[in-house]
């Protein structure tokens, strides 16, 4: 599990006026957006950053290696971003299923992250609390 | 892993009740043997703290998840401090009975 303070204010990026097309999108999960925020954008070293996420500084080098990667690659190959769920904890968190349009939290016990209702895994964050 | 649902009767085919400190009933639902038993809410009409003693009510009954429409701000503070996971339904049309068809 990896702590995420906010999850993305974003549900996706789309690239405009490219000229091959649709294509598969990337999924960026929320702990690879926290580690770019954290390391980028907070300009934070590793090290600060992968405690704030409660994992190793290689652990944390891991997420952040991914995420560059995921966001080069949509920008090469013009793809869209989506932002997923992954594997982060968010304090707090409150969902929505896309498919049942059910509302429920995780509690800290809970591992799976999946509608409990219609097991979809299509679920999101919602960011105002209930 | 037993959860509850809410209920405005006893029985199957009772619609789903959307409050849950003033709910009529409860009904607990145990997933491993799919029996289901029906409590009487005797706190619906108290004046105040519904939503705490029935937070009591499920500690007691061993639930893990609750689903009902609603949740007052101090049953979720204590919900979330047992982690009891809460599911908010918003179509009192349903019956107990079509919620479980769901979950199963």
């Amino acid at each position: 599990m990896r702590k995420v303070v906010a999850p993305p204010g974003f549900r996706g990026y789309k690239p405009y006026g490219n000229r091959h097309g649709r294509k598969e999108h990337v999924d960026l999960l929320y702990e690879e957006y926290e580690a770019i925020k954290l390391a980028d954008y907070d300009l934070m070293t590793h090290l600060e950053a992968s405690h704030l996420m409660g994992v190793s500084r290689a652990t944390f080098a891991r997420v952040y290696e991914s995420a560059r990667r995921k966001i080069a690659r949509a920008l090469v190959e013009t793809r869209e971003i989506k932002s997923v769920f992954g594997n982060a904890s968010l304090d707090h968190s409150w969902f929505v299923c896309e498919d049942c349009g059910t509302r429920f939290n995780i509690p800290d016990n809970h591992t799976e992250h999946c509608c409990p209702l219609c097991k979809s895994e299509n679920i999101h964050f919602i960011k105002e609390q209930l | 892993m037993k959860t509850i649902i809410s209920s405005t009767g006893n029985k199957l085919d009772s619609a789903f009740d959307l409050r849950f400190g003033r709910a009529g009933w409860f009904c607990l639902l145990n997933e491993k043997t799919g029996e289901t038993t029906f409590y009487e809410n005797e706190n619906k009409d108290a004046s105040h703290g519904a939503g705490t003693l029935a937070v009591e009510k499920v500690i007691e009954l061993g639930a893990a998840r609750i689903i009902s429409g609603d949740f007052g701000p101090k049953a979720k503070e204590l919900l979330e401090k047992f982690n009891i996971q809460m599911i908010l339904l918003s179509d009192d049309s349903k019956s107990i009975a079509d919620i479980i068809e769901t979950i199963k």
